[in-house]
């Protein structure tokens, strides 16, 4: 579903991404791991189409779709998902209206009337639910005033309600404790099906013992250093990124 | 001084005829309103209150005046439908700056006639003016700003007509009162009107004035509204601007709040063309509150300027102001805002804010918040911003397939939606959020539901 190829960007002419490549086909559950500042953020928002990121070389094809050529609304009509490492509080839009108009986008993109009203609601109802997200939340401003665990659920949320053939979860566990974190990845795993696919971006394995990846990939100055299955996560928890470096010469 | 010798000229000529065709009481301070007016002239952009509204020029074009009293041929009642449902108001009409009579008999329905036999007194400013001269003459021109405001002499020089509101003590006009000027014409035409809005003791009342334009012409209107609010009285008042490019709009607001009492004034500019809104509260009795709220909408070339004053004049009173602008295209907005704590005005709590988005490069907002303390015990704060959209927001709304265009409105209506939530009146409240919504889609030239503006 998801091919890129030797994608570099970068953001006030600084380089992040220096060659990235990856594969992810429908199913599958890839985790990007890696330490800080090596670009892991970057690739979600240059995935996401972020104005502040620009693209400098590289292609990225989504079922065929040239993604880089799309607007960020068409990408998440095509069924492209970012849940944001820092959602962000949007004062005096209701949640409500906020996914009333992104599912009713989506719906006008695949030629399908606006959602009724009492549909709507229920299914904001059934969604809602699967995350343990507070009724109370949903007639409040976006984000405002949620704490970081209901910010995050409020994500895996509009996730569930947009139904995503691509979900990139960019750091969904900063941040939560572990009843929060365990509920994320409920939510997240609910979601799993045969069709569509994740990508897990995290520093630490801690949320992979919930979501289990297929793969895990080591992201390192802007490259993926190392692919393996999922015993690489377990390996770099106990032995740390300078083992990476380590192997690299550096 | 060219600008003002031709009106300065029509009021040589026709004095005696503005003077026979309107009330004595209004007439007892015209010639020194007109004096004042002469030496002042029209506020210029050398005038701090005036600095980037430039009102004066406003008046080059060769406005007529129906100083006669000539009556415009239409019936405002039969044409004006507002469908939006739940408005339900003791509606009124200033055509051009005339109180317009039903030929029907607008004060004959049940409703006002049982207003009446309360003892409350509403219509032409004119007529009641003749009928009660003891009563309005208490009351004209002591709050209005004539000697200091060169726009306002020429108001009391020229104004022959307006609403007249009398609540006696402790009635309650549950029903908001509407009145809605109308501008029409076929020709450039300048209106001045006055009203004139007395509540006594334990008085309660909402008012709601509404800006039209109906025709292509040149228009300007310069009305000034003065507001006695008794003591423990309670009065709200909204005003909602859609006007149009041709329109050149100034209202000043005076309110005098005694002991106790309690005002809520909203004025909502949702088109217009050159818009120019003074507003003056003065609290005058203790444990009075007032709060003052905004917003103004803005694209094309449009200039919307709110200079507000709140003067804390006795202790333990408070007050409250909001003000905010969505500014696109070249549009202009300026905001004033002074708030006066006197020197034994002890205990004051008051409050101001001013936010703006600039949503386009061209669009400018000028902000002036001032506060003038001089009393020692009181808490007091400003604040105005100044910005532009989020980029943060927007790309997070975008992301979840939102256009750029539909986020935008989202956002902007968002900006807004503290100022419509400070109506009381759950059905104009509704309204507003469904003009505004339709305003930042671009689907309101005119009021929802207004068939005036259809034609």
């Amino acid at each position: 579903m998801l091919e890129i190829k030797n994608l570099h960007a970068s953001i006030n002419g600084k380089e992040i991404l220096k060659g990235i490549n990856l594969t992810v086909k429908p199913g599958e559950i890839h985790a990007i791991m890696g330490p800080n500042g090596s670009g892991k953020s970057t690739l979600s928002s240059v995935l996401t189409g972020n104005p502040a990121f620009q693209v400098t070389e590289g292609e990225v094809h989504f079922y065929g779709k040239n993604l880089l050529e799309l607007s960020p609304e068409d990408r998440s009509r095509e069924g492209v998902f970012l849940s944001f490492q820092y959602p962000v509080e949007i004062p005096g839009v209701s949640m409500v209206n906020f996914m009333r108009t992104a599912v009713n986008e989506h719906r006008k993109y695949k030629g399908l009337d606006p959602m009724s009203a009492s549909d709507f609601l229920k299914l904001m109802r059934e969604k809602k639910d699967l995350v343990e997200l507070d009724n109370k939340l949903a007639n409040r401003s976006v984000n405002e005033g949620f704490s970081g665990g209901e910010k995050k659920r409020n994500e895996i949320f509009q996730m569930a309600m947009l139904e995503p053939r691509l979900s990139i979860l960019d750091e969904t566990d900063s941040g939560l404790d572990i009843d929060a974190l365990r509920i994320v990845a409920n939510g997240v795993n609910k979601l799993k099906s045969k069709d569509n696919a994740s990508i897990v971006i995290t520093h630490y394995q801690r949320l992979l013992d919930y979501i289990v990846p297929d793969f895990v990939h080591v992201l390192y100055k802007g490259r993926i250093v190392k692919s393996a299955g999922k015993e690489l996560a377990l390996e770099l928890e106990e032995k740390g990124y300078d083992w990476i470096k380590k192997e690299l010469g550096e | 001084m060219e600008i003002e010798q031709s009106y300065i000229k029509i009021y040589k000529d026709f004095g005696q005829l503005i003077k026979d065709n309107s009330a004595e009481v209004m007439n007892r301070e015209r010639d020194k309103a007109f004096a004042r007016f002469e030496e002042l002239g029209f506020p210029t952009t050398k005038l701090e209150d005036y600095k980037h509204t430039d009102i004066r020029s406003r008046y080059a074009i060769d406005f007529g005046m129906n100083i006669r009293r000539v009556e415009f041929p239409i019936n405002p009642y039969s044409v004006f439908k507002c469908d939006v449902p739940g408005i339900n108001s003791h509606l009124f009409f200033i055509v051009n700056d005339s109180f317009y009579h039903d030929p029907q008999g607008d004060t004959t329905n049940k409703e006002i006639e049982d207003l009446i036999s309360q003892g409350v007194l509403i219509g032409s400013l004119k007529e009641h003016a003749e009928k009660q001269p003891d009563l309005v003459a208490k009351y004209y021109g002591k709050a209005a700003n004539v000697q200091n405001d060169g726009s306002v002499a020429f108001n009391a020089a020229f104004a022959q007509d307006g609403f007249f509101l009398y609540v006696p003590k402790n009635v309650v006009i549950e029903k908001p009162i509407q009145l809605i000027n109308v501008m029409r014409a076929t020709t450039d035409t300048m209106a001045n009107s006055r009203n004139l809005i007395v509540l006594e003791e334990g008085a309660k009342a909402k008012f709601l004035v509404c800006a039209h334009t109906m025709d292509a012409c040149n228009f300007l209107s310069n009305r000034v509204t003065e507001v006695f609010v008794g003591k423990n009285a309670s009065y709200e008042h909204y005003k909602l601007e859609n006007t149009s490019y041709n329109m050149t709009n100034i209202g000043s607001l005076y309110v005098e709040q005694s002991e106790g009492s309690n005002v809520l004034v909203n004025e909502m500019t949702l088109h217009n063309g050159f818009t120019r809104n003074n507003i003056c509260i003065n609290l005058n009795g203790e444990h009075a509150e007032a709060l003052l709220c905004g917003m103004a909408i803005g694209d094309k070339e449009e200039l919307i300027d709110n200079t507000t004053a709140i003067n804390h004049n006795v202790s333990h009173c408070h007050s409250k102001e909001l003000y905010k602008y969505v500014l696109n295209d070249k549009a202009t907005g300026v905001f004033a805002g002074r708030i006066l704590v006197k020197q034994d005005a002890q205990k004051t709590e008051a409050y101001q804010s001013n936010k703006n988005l600039c949503a386009t490069k061209d669009a400018h907002v000028y902000s002036k918040p001032q506060l003038e303390i001089y009393a020692d015990d009181v808490k007091c704060s400003h604040g105005a911003t100044t910005g532009q959209i989020d980029d943060n927001a927007l790309f997070y709304m975008r992301s979840r397939g939102i256009s750029e265009r539909e986020a935008r409105m989202l956002l902007m209506l968002a900006f807004t939606n503290d100022v419509i939530e400070n109506i009381s009146v759950e059905a104009l409240k509704n309204r507003i959020h469904l003009l505004v919504e339709k305003r930042f889609r671009g689907e309101l030239s005119k009021c929802a539901g207004c068939i005036i503006c259809k034609e």
